[in-house]
């Protein structure tokens, strides 16, 4: 008719072309695009200045990426889920009393080992078990259970201790922050051993899978035979246990227990699970990439210290770069409405 | 084999299914063809298990069953493979085959990977995809994503171990020509292992595939026909062939109008969905737009609402060009009736004088600020000359009928001052008297010079009410029909540039 009529650019079906699928450019760079900023913020960082590179400052980078992994590792899943979960800031203050609450400690005469360890990720674990059960079973939208089940837990963490402050004096306790294995403490291979069973659990079990699954489509998931309320409240119930191990890190690290212990590390957790390229709508992202992304943020961080940025100019550039990279992971032009 | 015995489904003010008995026999093609609104969605519906008839029996193999949901129904063997595509994106094509059935890959709580891709492997095989099995769905064209789901019905339901039902609705309507000679090619190797039912609007390809085609109007089976007997023709026939209410559609109210061009539309193409089409519509006449679903007329809607950017092509009102954003088209005298009508026409939290004056509420506010009463005044004003039924001004809109609802959609846009309206679909879901009082309304309209393009679920409804009919087919203008009064073409000619 006239050369308006072009048919649109769709490939067809290959019927006997062999099975490697051309993933395009675009698509191949948006997937690793949080790596290519991990590495140009670390080159550029260490441009300016040479003692970034330094192993002393690259163990101080892994040390303070401890924490802030370990929670995001928790928090991804939920996020995988397109849920979300504010309640980590409380669930690790409750989790660190209670292990300083049963080691050697100032407060009481308790001393009962390193098993108590188990008790605090027990408690994370209750504590999310408590925040998919409400989320699901009244139908509670897991923004509202979870910000409120986390001010429960620090409340309860406030009260719990009037408020104070406890010691920690335990030995055994505090060498995960002190004794190093190939110069790096304790604490770092911890959040490794954890971003492995993250990894794991995201990449070898059906919980990991059928998380994917709903977070790409619930009714299609139900409707496939995916248990999803229970796979909900399995994912809330993990975030839980994370943050648990989290609250041990933080006890461990600081020698000491309250109920302000975990304060920002909600904002760190959520901009590294969005910076290392997890979708708030759910469905997509890997532990890897909150791996990725808490490095981001930590570099950041460091980075701005060794450069001499005043701390309060370094929150506001923290912010920035939330905006940024949902800017750059997010494919919005399928999006018509934000809200 | 698979019997549906007077098969009767009622909804709220439609009968969507009367007394239906169709019969699927093994290793057969059945097509089903039929208008929009004949049956065809409800009857897969009830297979699937998404409904549940009211009266009448669905039985397999001589026994009555009842299937509980989709999954209970892939149980039975039966499963579809879905208009709008319903596998993961952000997982793999493994993944997707064995959604909610991975417990067969599972050791020990552990994902067995190699097990899983070999099996999907093998699935893939008889559909004749070859694609690497762990592929993100994403990265697949739309042809093949839907032979990942033809495998994954395929395999759901032939786990039964007797001969799998395989539901296929418009399996064709997002393919391209290569991609549905694939498809078809593949069905018929399938057939030596399952039944299929076959929805399609494209009767050639129908009666091309089918062995046997069941003709549906109304939410009856009005015929039964071995493939090889019928025609295109004689099924257009069978499809439609009611009478027309003349009085119904008010056509003594159908006045012809004068060739003033109030809008046109020139070469607009869009994606896939408009190619070439122009056209325009003159002040005072009713524009019908006839087409299959996805023959391109919603999008011709929403282009003209200003919703949708063309690809080439424009459309001008008098001078000016119009713009692709929904506040320009209003600028330009365009009022768009949108077929949600909850979600796109009108703020059902808002009361019915909110809604009224939102397109301009300039008129009743000064500095910012809305001016309460003569919002209230204005709104009365209307609520009386359309005679919407509400309690008041105030009343939320949430509460009203869907007929009055519709009124203040309409009384919107003439409050609003619009020249040009858009009606798309605009007695969905409305019940007869509601209907006939819409038809009422823009019969009046029109009087006032008003230029409707219109579009709606029957062709009967396009015809009654229409000064010309432009009947679209993939994107394409195939014709523009006169249809004065007395002189309307008959569905059967419409339906010829349909499909």
């Amino acid at each position: 008719m006239n050369k308006l009529t072009a048919v649109p650019t769709r490939q067809a079906v290959r019927t006997t072309t062999p099975g490697i699928q051309v993933v395009s450019m675009h698509a191949l760079i948006r997937r690793s695009s949080p790596l290519l900023v991990l590495l140009a913020l670390g080159v550029c960082i260490g441009a300016f200045n040479h003692d970034f590179f330094d192993p002393m400052n690259l163990s101080r980078i892994a040390i303070s990426a401890a924490i802030p992994l370990t929670i995001a590792l928790g928090g991804t899943f939920v996020i995988q889920l397109g849920s979300i979960d504010l309640s980590a800031e409380g669930i690790v203050a409750v989790a660190a009393i209670t292990v300083s609450m049963l080691v050697e400690n100032s407060y009481n005469d308790n001393h009962f080992g390193l098993w108590v360890l188990a008790v605090a990720i027990a408690a994370g674990a209750v504590l999310g078990l408590t925040n998919g059960v409400l989320h699901v079973f009244l139908r509670i939208p897991s923004f509202i259970t979870t910000l409120a089940v986390g001010f429960v837990a620090s409340g309860i963490g406030t009260a719990w201790l009037s408020g104070n402050t406890i010691r920690v004096s335990d030995t055994a306790l505090r060498s995960i922050a002190i004794t190093r294995y190939l110069g790096l403490p304790l604490s770092v291979w911890i959040a490794v051993l954890v971003l492995g069973v993250a990894w794991f659990i995201h990449r070898h079990t059906l919980l990991g899978r059928h998380t994917l699954a709903i977070g790409g489509g619930e009714d299609l998931a139900r409707l496939s035979g995916v248990r999803v309320s229970r796979v909900r409240i399995a994912v809330f119930a993990l975030a839980g246990a994370f943050y648990g191990v989290a609250g041990i890190l933080a006890v461990a690290q600081y020698g000491q227990g309250h109920a302000l212990i975990a304060n920002g590390q909600l904002f760190v957790a959520i901009t590294a699970i969005v910076v290392g390229g997890t979708s708030l709508a759910g469905g997509n992202g890997s532990p890897m990439n909150t791996l990725i992304g808490t490095l981001i943020v930590v570099v950041l961080a460091n980075g701005m210290v060794l450069l001499g940025v005043p701390p309060y100019v370094q929150q506001g550039i923290q912010g920035v770069l939330i905006i940024v990279a949902v800017t750059l992971a997010l494919n919005r032009s399928r999006r018509r409405i934000v809200k | 084999m698979l019997t549906l015995k007077n098969v009767t489904k009622r909804f709220p003010g439609v009968l969507a299914l009367d007394d239906v008995t169709i019969e699927i026999r093994p290793n057969e093609i059945v097509g089903l063809i039929g208008e929009n609104g004949a049956g065809k969605s409800t009857l897969m519906k009830l297979l699937t298990g998404a409904y549940r008839q009211d009266t009448g029996e669905i039985m397999l193999n001589g026994q009555p069953m009842v299937i509980r949901n989709p999954r209970d129904a892939t149980s039975k063997g039966i499963a579809m493979v879905y208009q709008e595509q319903s596998i993961l994106p952000n997982l793999t094509v493994a993944e997707n085959l064995f959604l909610g059935r991975e417990e067969d890959f599972v050791t020990f709580g552990r994902l067995n990977w190699t097990k899983l891709k070999h099996a999907a492997k093998k699935e893939l095989a008889t559909v004749r995809l070859d694609v690497d099995p762990l592929t993100l769905c994403e990265d697949l064209s739309f042809g093949q994503r839907q032979m990942v789901e033809l495998a994954r019905a395929l395999s759901l339901a032939s786990r039964t171990g007797g001969t799998p039902i395989i539901l296929l609705d418009e399996p064709t309507s997002v393919l391209e020509a290569a991609e549905i000679e694939i498809l078809f090619r593949l069905v018929g190797e399938l057939k030596s292992r399952a039944s299929f039912v076959f929805v399609s609007h494209r009767l050639d390809e129908l009666l091309s595939l089918s062995d046997r085609v069941y003709v549906m109007k109304d939410g009856k089976v009005v015929a039964e026909m071995p493939a090889a007997k019928a025609s295109v023709a004689k099924l257009h026939e069978l499809m439609v062939g009611r009478s027309m209410h003349g009085e119904y559609y008010r056509e003594n109210l159908q006045k012809p109008c004068r060739k003033e061009v109030a809008l046109s539309v020139n070469h607009a193409s869009l994606g896939h969905a408009l190619n070439d089409v122009s056209f325009e519509v003159y002040n005072g006449e009713v524009f019908g737009v006839a087409g299959v679903v996805g023959s391109g007329r919603e999008e011709l809607c929403r282009v003209i609402a200003g919703l949708e950017k063309l690809d080439a092509g424009e459309v001008t009102v008098g001078t000016a060009r119009l713009k692709p954003q929904a506040n320009h088209a209003v600028a330009l005298g365009i009022g768009y009736v949108p077929r949600e009508r909850k979600v796109e026409g009108l703020v059902t939290q808002m009361s019915v004088a909110q809604n009224l004056t939102l397109p301009r509420l300039g008129a009743v506010s000064r500095a910012g600020v809305v001016r309460k009463a003569s919002e209230r005044l204005i709104a009365t004003e209307w609520i009386d000359r359309l005679h919407i039924k509400t309690p008041g001004p105030d009343a939320s809109c949430r509460n009203l009928s869907g007929g009055n609802q519709q009124k203040v959609v309409l009384a919107k846009w003439r409050f609003a001052g619009s020249r040009i309206l858009v009606l798309d679909h605009p007695t969905r879901g409305l019940d007869v008297g509601a209907k006939e009082e819409v038809y009422q309304l823009i019969r009046e309209l029109s009087a006032e010079g008003v230029a409707v393009v219109l579009t709606g679920d029957t062709l009967e409804e396009i015809l009654g009410l229409s000064h010309r009919v432009m009947v679209m087919r993939d994107g394409r203008a195939q014709a523009i029909l006169p249809c004065a009064v007395g002189h309307k073409p008959s569905q059967v000619e419409i339906v010829e540039h349909m499909v």
